[in-house]
């Protein structure tokens, strides 16, 4: 009761503001600690103490340090001109060069150097999409699915299988290796549901244990006959027939159809669990499991279901990742998408349309990142602290409150709504 | 606002009710009192001298003691061992041992100076709720407390328990303490206080005499004249629509919860069960509801057997549930009225066909519903959370009563609700009697068994005591509750 009253004399007191400018009221909202603006000024801080980390991680700029009372404007103007440099990169690198895009209109240029950074950004994104609604769609049923990273490896291995081993016609090819990935990371989820279903064991450990599993496995099967490229000795699989590869934009552009599907994918998890009995069920079953049990629904079985979807979908993105941008099977094809898939769905706070964006500001991440790398020497690690920094930012909303001197808003949701995992 | 600008004086050696609706703002007035919220404005007084509130040991320093709805006991601890938790006896500087032996004195010798047996060297979880009751008021006796809060300390009492409770009360006020007795019973009310200070939407609306009439209170709690009795025909029982026999259920701890329990509810009646909480009526709801497996026994609904059935067949077969743990079992908080309003037919057409939802007929029947069964919220697309209690408790009742009943079972179906929602609720159950529809009716408020049922099965340690007629006396039917079988209740069975 204490906490609704605060909120109950707002629909008066609405009234009365629209005396007041327009302006001034959007002001207001804009400054109180909701979802968005948290979000925004979480990248924002990540922004700022990224940029002390890469002055202080480049010894050059560093050493002008050493005489800062002296003459203090080499020092500033040596870390302003490298932090500069570093964040118009990642710009650069992520969205487009604005060198590149005039290249292109007054024809020196051509739009596949203008629109690389675009497709770099929405490659890197494709996979994360379908990891990151994997953790959110079982996230919103109340499972905790760490085990994203184990799916997709699943699904890297299926499709990826299926992509070298059988002949068939384009179309069909990708339709059969797009569904080994789908069901093979399915199957991978439906083993932690089922013992949660049967034997309450916790998720979180089965899923952490099936990662490993699937890892290790990943990594005996490339060594094996048949599987293994016969003109290599190192563990690399056979490429994949082209049949079975997602079509993309002509190289050197490497944007494909994955990132199409994925934005399928994220309006088919909208509706699924918005629209559909099972999403009821999932949301029912998420937020009050002895409600959803005394209504009728069959607890046990949505968590089976839930963790079958979760792990087709993860799948799918190893899927994307195997098929589209990679074109055969390493130790690393899956690289982290996993776990990343847990950081995208936080950060779109478990909504589907949330995780896709943050899925591609991940992406423009990586990408940027790339390219502040090679051409001011900034790690490519600094991205990964980035994206550390806004997760904990995100996290942690009091902390951005109280950085801001936000107005209390709907914060109190972002900080518990990740805590229920656990 | 919980509170808006309320004034309370309590003399010493008085007992004040403090009367008002779940929700009027009781509880968070006390625990003001008790330190565990701070004021945003006005002061409190102890002796005349301002006092601020930090925590709950400052109150307690003040002399404010509080006996919690909850209690605050450690089960697997003696009794004095709680009663020292907090203020232990230490012997050898701050990091010395534990002086038990004070501690037990100490118990004992509060105990007696006040009359209140207690056994310091039993475990409180082997303790019936009444005695641990009494452990949490020594407790706070034992801290030298003037003021005793007692939050709504009958809510789990037999009749007799509540009597002896009534008595210590009164003994206490004898010796000079001042008592905070806060409910929303009226009876109890009017039996022991010496004065009575309604609240309603956190303000003071009356300070009132025990003489004044249960109409006149119940009608300054709820703002406008009640009436608290349920009116109803004579009932007009049909054939047999559930017949439950030999149950044998189990509970979580897997020790014996219902025992051997036949009953018959027909149509067109209302069965209720009376029995103090914890006596096996959980269970046994929950196990012709397919929620936990009976050991033995027949579970029948028209001939058809019900046992071994899953919940969702159950409720397919014409069985309306209001469970007895609203917020835990009956409503998901977090979905909106529409939402929750179809929560047990949303794969039933016209909502759904099991595999889409229909949002058009769920908005459309969501409506209807918040009319016809009056749940005052602001829309049908507000989450269930922001609705009061008895509100939250009518859309369990409007989703269980839309569809065509074999059987209702209702389960504590006005706990926290307030008085104007029990009225409402109590006559919807009546009609869904009058339309032949067979009603159980699970309560441990004995006057909500009396008012609605037309048979009444006392329920104690996991048996069907008796079955009596509602125009039992209350004693007797108290008596049974306890646990203690009369001549005259075997001869009406």
């Amino acid at each position: 009761m204490t906490t609704e009253a605060p909120e109950a004399p707002k629909a008066p007191a609405k009234k009365e503001e629209k005396e007041e400018s327009f302006f001034g009221l959007f002001l207001h909202n804009l400054w109180s600690a909701n979802t968005v603006t948290v979000t925004i000024l979480s990248i924002f801080l990540a922004l700022v103490i990224g940029a002390v980390l890469i002055v202080v991680s480049d010894s050059a700029v560093l050493s002008t340090f050493s005489y800062f009372t002296a003459r203090p404007s080499d020092a500033l103007n040596a870390s302003w001109d490298l932090i500069s440099r570093a964040y118009a990169d990642l710009f650069k690198g992520a969205i487009f060069d604005p060198a590149a895009v005039q290249a292109w209109f007054s024809g020196t240029g051509d739009w596949k150097t203008a629109l690389n950074p675009l497709s770099e950004t929405l490659t890197y994104a494709a996979p994360l999409v379908f990891t990151g609604l994997s953790v959110a769609l079982a996230f919103r049923g109340g499972l905790f699915n760490i085990g994203a990273q184990g799916q997709a490896v699943i699904g890297c291995v299926t499709a990826g299988v299926a992509g070298f081993a059988i002949g068939l016609p384009a179309g069909l090819h990708l339709i059969v290796a797009l569904a080994a990935g789908l069901i093979g990371g399915a199957l991978w989820g439906f083993v932690p549901g089922l013992l949660k279903a049967r034997t309450g064991a916790h998720e979180v450990i089965t899923t952490i244990m099936l990662n490993y599993t699937a890892t290790l496995f990943l990594g005996w099967l490339i060594l094996q006959n048949g599987v293994q490229d016969p003109d290599r000795t190192d563990a690399v699989s056979k490429t994949i027939e082209s049949t079975a590869a997602l079509p993309g934009l002509p190289a050197p552009l490497r944007v494909h159809l994955g990132i199409v599907l994925a934005v399928l994918a994220t309006a088919g998890v909208a509706w699924l669990i918005n629209r559909s009995s099972f999403g009821f069920e999932l949301r029912a079953v998420g937020v009050n499991p002895p409600a959803a049990r005394t209504a009728g629904m069959s607890v046990a079985r949505t968590y089976i279901m839930l963790m079958v979807v979760a792990g087709g979908l993860a799948g799918l993105g190893g899927a994307v990742q195997v098929l589209g941008t990679a074109d055969r099977l390493t130790g690393q094809v899956a690289g982290n998408i996993g776990f990343d898939g847990l950081l995208v769905a936080l950060l779109g706070r478990n909504k589907p349309w949330g995780t896709l964006f943050a899925a591609i500001l991940y992406g423009g991440l990586r990408a940027g990142g790339n390219l502040m790398q090679v051409d001011v020497g900034v790690s490519l690690e600094l991205v990964t602290v980035l994206q550390a920094l806004i997760v904990i930012f995100i996290a942690a909303p009091a902390l951005v409150k109280s950085i801001f001197q936000l107005r209390d808003a709907r914060t109190a949701r972002l900080g518990t709504s990740m805590a229920k995992g656990w | 606002m919980a509170n808006d600008h309320i004034d309370i004086t309590v003399e010493p050696g008085e007992v004040h009710a403090l009367l008002g609706e779940n929700g009027a703002g009781k509880s968070t007035l006390m625990n003001q009192l008790y330190g565990l919220l701070q004021p945003d404005e006005g002061e409190i007084l102890v002796d005349g001298e301002p006092k601020v509130f930090r925590s709950p040991r400052d109150a307690i320093a003040a002399g404010i003691g509080m006996v919690h709805q909850h209690f605050m006991l450690v089960p697997v601890f003696t009794v004095a061992e709680n009663i020292a938790l907090g203020a232990e006896e230490v012997r050898g500087g701050p990091l010395g041992w534990l002086d038990r032996r004070r501690s037990r004195r100490d118990v004992l010798e509060t105990s007696k100076r006040y009359g209140l047996p207690v056994d310091p060297d039993a475990l409180v979880e082997n303790l019936p709720v009444g005695s641990q009751q009494r452990v949490e008021i020594v407790k706070a006796l034992t801290r030298d407390v003037d003021l005793l809060i007692l939050d709504e300390p009958t809510a789990v009492l037999t009749p007799q328990e509540t009597d002896e409770l009534l008595a210590v009360m009164r003994s206490l006020a004898e010796t000079g303490k001042s008592i905070v007795f806060i409910t929303h019973k009226l009876r109890e009310v009017k039996a022991i206080a010496d004065r009575i200070t309604v609240i309603r939407r956190g303000r003071t609306v009356a300070t009132a005499s025990p003489d004044t009439s249960t109409d006149e209170l119940a009608a300054l709690m709820v703002g406008r004249d009640v009436s608290l009795e349920v009116t109803k025909t004579p009932s007009d029982p049909g054939r047999e629509v559930l017949k439950v026999s030999g149950l044998i259920v189990d509970d979580d701890r897997g020790t014996r919860a219902v025992d051997r329990v036949d009953l018959v509810v027909r149509s067109g009646e209302v069965l209720g069960i009376a029995g103090v909480q914890g006596n096996g009526q959980t269970e046994l709801v929950e196990a012709i509801m397919g929620l936990r497996e009976s050991r033995a026994g027949l579970i029948e609904l028209e001939d058809k057997n019900l046992a071994g059935r899953t919940t969702k067949q159950v409720l397919r077969a014409g069985v309306g549930y209001v469970p007895e743990d609203r917020s835990l079992d009956g409503v998901v908080k977090d979905f909106t009225v529409a939402e929750n309003l179809v929560l047990d037919i949303y794969d039933q057409a016209p909502f759904g066909n099991g595999f889409k939802l229909n949002p058009g007929p769920i908005a459309d029947s969501a409506r209807e519903r918040v009319s016809q069964f009056d749940i005052r919220t602001s829309s049908p697309q507000s989450t269930v959370g922001t609705l009061s209690g008895g509100n939250q408790q009518k859309v369990v009742v409007a989703r269980e009563m839309s569809r065509p009943l074999k059987l209702l079972i209702a389960a504590q179906p006005t706990r926290g609700v307030d008085v104007g929602s029990i009225e409402f609720i109590h006559n919807q159950i009546i009609h869904e009697r009058d339309v032949g529809t067979a009603v159980l009716v699970v309560s441990s408020e004995l006057d909500e068994v009396l008012g609605l049922a037309d048979r009444i099965a006392v329920m104690y340690r996991g048996r069907i005591l008796a079955i009596v007629s509602p125009d039992t006396p209350r004693e007797e039917i108290g008596l049974l509750m306890a646990g203690v079988v009369t001549r005259e209740a075997e001869d009406t069975e």
